[in-house]
């Protein structure tokens, strides 16, 4: 390698030189430094995503970690534990195992937990990404394949929490597992062979925690894997939204490198989403399987509750109203089927067609990739506030009894506020979203018109009072701004324009000597520090009071 | 009041006003002030006397009352009345008789007769402070007891007496096999105590409370006498062992620390959701808050 190491630019050091080997072998250095210069825009909202991909991490590694003890079978055992208050009872091997988990295996507790509260966490910080997508229009063209792979991810994530929330075979996973049997017998014509062919028989049978097993530790995962792989190829393909502001355009991206900025953050709020999880997993306590007891059909205890994602589910069946369809021949079709199938069909079907939707109604076919705020698009926002109402009362409604029990409250009383509320919230919310966006709006395009306020109050000679405004930019003879709005931040503050001196750094503590700064600032000629020794420029009625000139003479 | 006004037979023919027989006090004369000096004293004479009667016969009436008419209880019950049953009775009619009746019998749409509860029932309801009811509403609600223990026994006692019923149990309470108790607490309590003796809601108000700050005797009481909406567990749906069972799950239960950490009221998915919103998603949210600030 001698005439080879005397070239320019070769490699001399180890690493480097091992480098070369690699690269020499899979010709990946070009790819690679494309991939690493990468620019991802920076805003705190686009980290929304992440969270949920680094809470599928840790459900990875702590479910891998449980397979490793957890036993799916419906055989018979009679306990022999640890845990003495149900030593002696008959229970399911995958009950068993859960207990075995829970007490005998090192770790194996705060395992449990941290994959519960993980996916908790997981399908919580995909709700919140997809309410950010949604509130800023990041779904439009190009990116309608990503929203429908979004909505088919947390349709996925649900069929996860669902089964995981199911194989224990404790008393509450029983009870939520027959409302689902009865959810599918509801089906009109096939329900019933649809049932039999998923517990294969009638319920509860001796397949079916077998049968979740697979679904949720192999099936279901590899196809959230798959689809996790084609949307954060579709990003990276299609480049990543950015929010309007100065330089930035439909055509380029404006943010930081993959690395080592962007790498660095992500590997950041990695550790920070595993510490939440590993913090929640051991010091709360959660689904305490021990307490629910092993699953008996004859059993059934109040305040059974499926996870946060899927109460609405429970809340609509809670709130729907006990209306069987009684068909000649026998046929029944049961309240169950609207409230449970009907609702959430109607429902996830909105969701993912949503971009076609507003494509159609607005005639908006271009391609997006500047975000518009929420304010801008007060229809679509709306929209989405009553969605998420609408949403919030059926969840609520899901854990009634609980509320009525702890806070005192009639059940019956919050069954109605929950079918009242349902049919008249979600308008009311539609109205006073529409009306603050165009508030926002307005106060934009004020600021714009005619200056930030600053706090200065002026008397005129002839007395009367005045409020100084501060232009933006250049004004017109009428003392208006001439700043288009650009879909940006405006704005409203004089301390956002360096009216006051810059704030103090630090985010928990200042970092820095707030004399230093001010001393910096009087220097630089900025904030209100350096105006005590110039004149105020923009004194005098026209300019700066946003007030047509008047002549003088 | 049939007295006559002894000022009335005074004799009112003397003629001279009220006034001039003031003035004829004076010895002046000797006879008409005497006269005078003997009417006052014959008047207060009668006067005494008449009250006198009056008393006496209200205490003869009184007596003969007091003799008579509790002479007929005791012969219902059959039996004359121990120190405690009349201490109890005191406390009754002081206190239970408005909605139970006089004698125990109930009065419609205030409160059930308690003839035959039992001294089980009267333990639970006053010892958890059901009882004495503050107002009519949904479901008497649990509070600081107003009795005394001895005031209970008391009120057992005279409710005891007075038709009989279940009475406590002796013993350990809690001398019942552990994992049966759980078995049958889920089986005939869970679906409205929840699986941990938290409670749950009943319909229109109702609720099946808490069982955090229940006692052995009350939980074992409560299962003899149904109280409220909760259906009797006679000795021949649960026997006694069964339910010292019962009653040895639930207490070992609370008493068992959460190995998982913070309990969140063992409540299940609702406080869990409500723990991830507030406190998982809220702390991510700070720390990208966080990391943004510092692009």
């Amino acid at each position: 390698m001698a005439r080879t190491a005397t070239a320019p630019g070769v490699p001399t050091t180890p690493l480097g030189k091992a480098a070369l080997e690699v690269d020499d072998r899979l010709i990946v250095a070009g790819p690679l430094r494309r991939t690493l210069n990468k620019v991802f825009p920076d805003h705190w909202s686009f980290l929304l995503g992440e969270i949920a991909l680094y809470s599928f991490v840790v459900l990875l590694l702590s479910g891998t970690y449980l397979t490793f003890f957890f036993d799916a079978s419906m055989r018979e055992v009679v306990y022999e534990g640890t845990y003495a208050p149900l030593r002696g009872a008959e229970m399911s091997a995958a009950y068993e195992s859960t207990l075995y988990i829970s007490f005998d295996v090192r770790g194996g507790l705060f395992m449990r937990q941290l994959h519960h509260w993980a996916a908790l966490l997981f399908v919580a910080s995909i709700v919140v990404h997809l309410t950010r997508i949604f509130f800023t229009g990041a779904f439009r063209r190009p990116r309608e394949t990503n929203w429908l792979i979004g909505v088919a991810l947390l349709v996925l994530s649900f069929a996860m929490g669902f089964t995981g929330y199911s194989m224990p075979d404790d008393l509450l996973s029983g009870t939520g597992l027959r409302i689902v049997s009865a959810i599918i017998l509801a089906i009109p014509v096939v329900g019933t062979w649809v049932h039999w062919a998923v517990f294969n028989g009638d319920y509860v049978g001796e397949f079916i925690v077998g049968r979740m097993y697979i679904v949720h530790v192999l099936i279901v995962p590899a196809i959230i894997l798959a689809l996790i792989a084609l949307h954060l190829l579709i990003l990276v393909k299609q480049k990543h939204t950015q929010f309007p502001g100065p330089g930035r355009t439909e055509h380029n991206v404006v943010g930081n490198r993959l690395f080592p900025a962007f790498a660095g953050k992500a590997g950041g709020l990695f550790f920070i989403v595993f510490g939440v999880c590993a913090a929640l997993g051991g010091l709360v306590q959660i689904n305490p399987v021990w307490l629910w007891g092993p699953y008996n059909p004859a059993q059934v205890s109040a305040a059974s509750q499926p996870d946060w994602y899927v109460m609405f589910l429970d809340g609509s069946t809670r709130l729907f109203p006990a209306w069987d369809i009684n068909l000649p021949g026998n046929y029944t079709i049961p309240a169950l089927f609207w409230p449970t199938l009907v609702l959430p069909g109607i429902l996830f079907t909105l969701l993912a067609l949503y971009p076609m939707i507003e494509r159609k109604l607005t005639r908006d076919t271009a391609s997006h990739h500047l975000l518009q705020r929420p304010r801008d698009v007060p229809v679509r926002t709306s929209l989405g506030m009553m969605a998420v109402t609408f949403y919030v009362v059926l969840m609520i409604s899901g854990g009634n009894d609980v509320i009525s029990e702890k806070f005192d409250i009639s059940l019956n009383a919050m069954t109605w506020v929950g079918r009242i509320g349902l049919v008249i919230l979600p308008p009311i919310v539609y109205v006073l979203t529409y009306r603050i966006c165009l508030g926002l709006q307005k106060h934009d395009r004020e600021v714009l018109e005619h200056g930030l306020e600053t706090g200065v109050i002026r008397r005129l000679p002839h007395g009367e009072f005045i409020e100084v405004h501060q232009p933006l930019g250049p004004v017109d003879e009428h003392g208006h701004g001439e700043l288009a709005y650009g879909g940006a931040p405006v704005p409203k503050r004089m301390n956002q324009v360096g009216g006051a001196r810059r704030a103090i750094r630090g985010f928990f503590k200042p970092i820095e000597e707030p004399a230093q700064v001010e001393l910096e600032q009087r220097r630089d000629e900025h904030g209100l520090a350096a105006a005590e020794s110039r004149e105020l420029t923009t004194s005098g009625r026209p300019s700066d009071g946003g007030r047509p000139q008047e002549p003088r003479d | 009041m049939s007295t006559t006004n002894p000022q009335s037979d005074a004799p009112s023919d003397e003629g001279a006003p009220r006034g001039l027989r003031r003035w004829s006090r004076r010895p002046a004369d000797g006879s008409p002030a005497a006269a005078a000096r003997a009417r006052r004293r014959s008047k207060h004479r009668r006067r005494v006397a008449n009250v006198a009667g009056l008393m006496a016969a209200l205490v003869l009436t009184g007596t003969l009352y007091s003799a008579l008419s509790p002479a007929q209880a005791t012969e219902e019950s059959g039996a004359t009345e121990s120190s405690a049953e009349a201490a109890g009775r005191e406390l009754y009619e002081r206190s239970c008789i408005t909605c139970h009746g006089e004698n125990l019998e109930g009065v419609p749409t205030r409160g059930p007769s308690l003839i035959g509860v039992g001294e089980a029932a009267v333990y639970f309801q006053v010892h958890t402070g059901r009882m004495p009811l503050v107002r009519q509403e949904a479901q008497a609600p649990d509070k600081p007891a107003v009795f005394s223990d001895e005031e209970i026994d008391q009120l057992m006692a005279y409710v005891q007496a007075n038709g009989g019923g279940p009475t406590l149990p002796s013993g350990d309470l809690r001398e019942g096999d552990l994992t049966e108790g759980g078995e049958l607490f889920r089986l005939n309590c869970a679906s409205c105590h929840n699986f941990v003796g938290e409670g749950g809601a009943l319909s229109s108000g109702k609720r099946a409370p808490s069982l955090e700050d229940a006692n052995d005797l009350e939980i074992y009481t409560a299962m003899l006498s149904g109280p409220e909406n909760m259906p009797v567990f006679g000795d021949n749906q649960l026997t006694p062992e069964e339910k010292r069972a019962i009653v040895n799950y639930v207490q070992t239960i609370k008493a068992q620390a959460d190995p998982g950490g913070a309990g969140i009221g063992r409540i299940g998915p609702v406080a869990e959701g409500v723990v991830i919103w507030v406190v998982g998603v809220a702390a991510l949210l700070f720390g990208i808050f966080w990391m943004g600030s510092k692009a």
